[in-house]
């Protein structure tokens, strides 16, 4: 589709108006008058009947109006050389003498009175003016659908889809959501694995109409896809492996608010839109551009439901502790994705703690079973602490740190309890008979995640056990989210 | 909303390369076998099995370790095995 220039207006006065409008209607023999003393043109957006006797230019494509911002009618602009230098909305005698240089305008008029909306920025016809307009912009492959096909069939035959309906990705729609960023749509963001496709802004954008997402999401997906496409988060190897994690995104800052995220109740399940479609829209990005699909480069034995998108913010409000993005060095108040290679969570239930020793002792207990109570060393975990819980460590002042540190003290075993065929297991870490009475951790260092969410009512927490960490396997990372 | 008409391919739009296999070699003696270790657990026991198998059929064997099993071989490595190897055995373990 070729690019559509701008059109340029004609010199003079010039009106936009429409039939449709009372105002419009109040100032006609306004404009008959501003057409005997000076050059004017008039654009009638649904008649070019209207006003009658004044030659109206018809205006019912809306291509100048769309162009040159006309949100309400009557819009009275001056414009020099096609340059426009003045303009008023709606009625308003004084802004229209000034205008025009005319003076007495309409003496049997009251002297102000609002326009009604223009026809190119409607709602209803906004998405098929913006791709009409705008629709150049896309360098995307079209795909034109016949009369009778149904466009959920076809996304589901051309494998778009995670095995959920999209929302089909019109020309419109997808516009409409690079209005959600200031990046230009042809910006490369990232690499993609396992294909390693260059992903444009367009096409992330593409991938979060068909997830359902609003314009205002499309920040935090780019940020996202950024945050997994390199060597530390390692991409490619959490895509590919036959163990069952995901990307978990977690969101922080004042964002999570303005996009109306749940932190609280219900912070893992589906319902809230943002939480959902930000999530869906990421793995859709995967797939789609990535290429990765489960039985070809995603051999994972099992899968992971989270792969239909799994992202949550922390509740900072409510959290003893500083953002999780703040242990990535990120100011609290920063929006900003990060992402962990998660399996699917599992709740730690203790009701009886009521300090935080032993706390500690139960949710160690529990983190110990991530894999398996025998492995360890290049693990990763996430830990999210829920509110009732979060409360034992915060009336005992403990910060996070001193929480991870405990934790981790906590999860020290004796290499006698781990080594393979120790409690008659085969299963169990490679460790030589000198370490017998080593004590062996549980998590590498640095690598057991904090985070704060969840309803305010119910003692648990929950542990999204994580993968093989460190250089050599999957490493948190967390972006900045930029308009 | 006008009706659905037109999609835009929210896909790479790339196209799978085919590309001809290398022909499989008449005989291995004289010829240079790589074996690639991935760092999978015991990959270097499977491997030093197919090392004495293979030289006992005349073919002199080279050894190459890729740095972690997560991530795909790197650049240089696999130039390198391209052109100093006529074959070369990728082994997995576990």
């Amino acid at each position: 589709m070729e690019p559509v220039t701008r059109p340029m207006l004609p010199s003079g006065v010039v009106a936009f108006v429409k039939r449709d409008c009372p105002t419009c209607e109040l100032v006609v023999p306004v404009l008959a008058e501003i057409a005997k003393r000076s050059k004017l043109t008039i654009f009638s957006q649904d008649d070019p009947a209207f006003p009658e006797g004044l030659d109206a230019q018809d205006e019912t494509g809306l291509a100048l109006s769309w162009h040159h911002g006309i949100e309400a009618v009557p819009t009275l602009l001056r414009v020099e050389e096609g340059v426009e230098v003045a303009r008023a909305v709606g009625w308003h005698r004084g802004d229209w003498e000034a205008l025009t240089g005319i003076r007495d305008l309409g003496p049997g008029l009251p002297d102000s009175r609002p326009g009604c909306g223009s026809l190119s920025v409607d709602p209803t016809r906004e998405p098929e003016l913006r791709a009409r307009f705008e629709g150049g912009r896309l360098q995307s492959r079209r795909i034109e659908l016949a009369e009778f096909e149904d466009e959920q069939e076809t996304m589901f035959a051309r494998g778009w889809t995670d095995g959920h309906p999209v929302v089909a990705p019109t020309e419109g729609r997808v516009l409409a959501m690079l209005e959600g960023t200031g990046r230009s749509p042809d910006e490369v963001v990232a690499e993609v694995p396992p294909d390693l496709a260059p992903c444009t802004v367009e096409k992330v954008a593409v991938n979060a109409v068909l997830a359902g997402c609003r314009p205002e999401y499309l920040p935090v997906v780019l940020a996202a896809v950024e945050a997994v496409c390199n060597d530390t988060f390692n991409m490619h190897g959490v895509q590919a492996t036959t163990m069952g994690v995901c990307p978990v995104l977690i969101v922080n800052g004042p964002i999570r608010r303005a996009l109306g995220m749940n932190a609280g109740i219900g912070v893992l399940s589906p319902g809230n839109r943002a939480n959902a479609s930000i999530g869906r829209a990421f793995q859709l990005v995967i797939r789609n551009v990535g290429g990765s699909r489960p039985g070809e480069i995603d051999r994972s034995t099992f899968g992971h439901p989270g792969k239909l998108g799994t992202c949550f913010p922390e509740n900072e409000e409510d959290s003893p502790w500083e953002p999780l993005s703040a242990d990535a060095g990120f100011e609290p108040g920063t929006n900003t994705v990060t992402v962990f290679a998660g399996e699917g969570p599992r709740l730690v239930v203790d009701q009886l703690s009521r300090d935080p020793e032993s706390l500690v002792r139960s949710l160690a207990a529990c983190l110990r079973t991530v894999h398996h109570p025998k492995m360890g060393v290049a693990m990763a975990a996430l830990l999210v602490v829920g509110p009732e819980h979060g409360r034992v460590f915060r009336d005992a002042g403990w910060s996070k740190q001193r929480l991870k540190d405990a934790l981790n003290e906590a999860l020290l075993a004796p290499g006698s309890t781990l080594m393979r065929g120790a409690d008659g297991i085969a299963e169990g870490l490679p460790l030589p008979e000198a370490m017998r009475d080593a004590q062996i951790p549980k998590f590498r260092p640095g690598h057991l995640h904090v985070a704060f969410a969840g309803g305010r009512a119910g003692l648990f927490s929950v542990i999204l056990g994580g993968w093989l960490t460190g250089p050599q396997g999957s490493q948190l990372v967390t972006k900045e989210v930029k308009g | 909303m006008s009706e659905v008409r037109t999609l835009v391919d929210p896909t790479s739009e790339r196209s799978p390369t085919l590309r001809e296999r290398v022909p499989r070699l008449a005989s291995l003696e004289g010829r240079t076998v790589g074996l690639l270790d991935i760092s999978k657990a015991r990959g270097d026991v499977f491997l030093d099995q197919l090392e004495q198998g293979l030289r006992r059929r005349g073919a002199q064997v080279e050894r190459y370790t890729k740095p972690t099993f997560t991530k795909p071989a790197p650049i240089d490595l696999r130039h390198e095995i391209s052109v100093k190897c006529d074959a070369v055995v990728e082994a997995l373990a576990d």
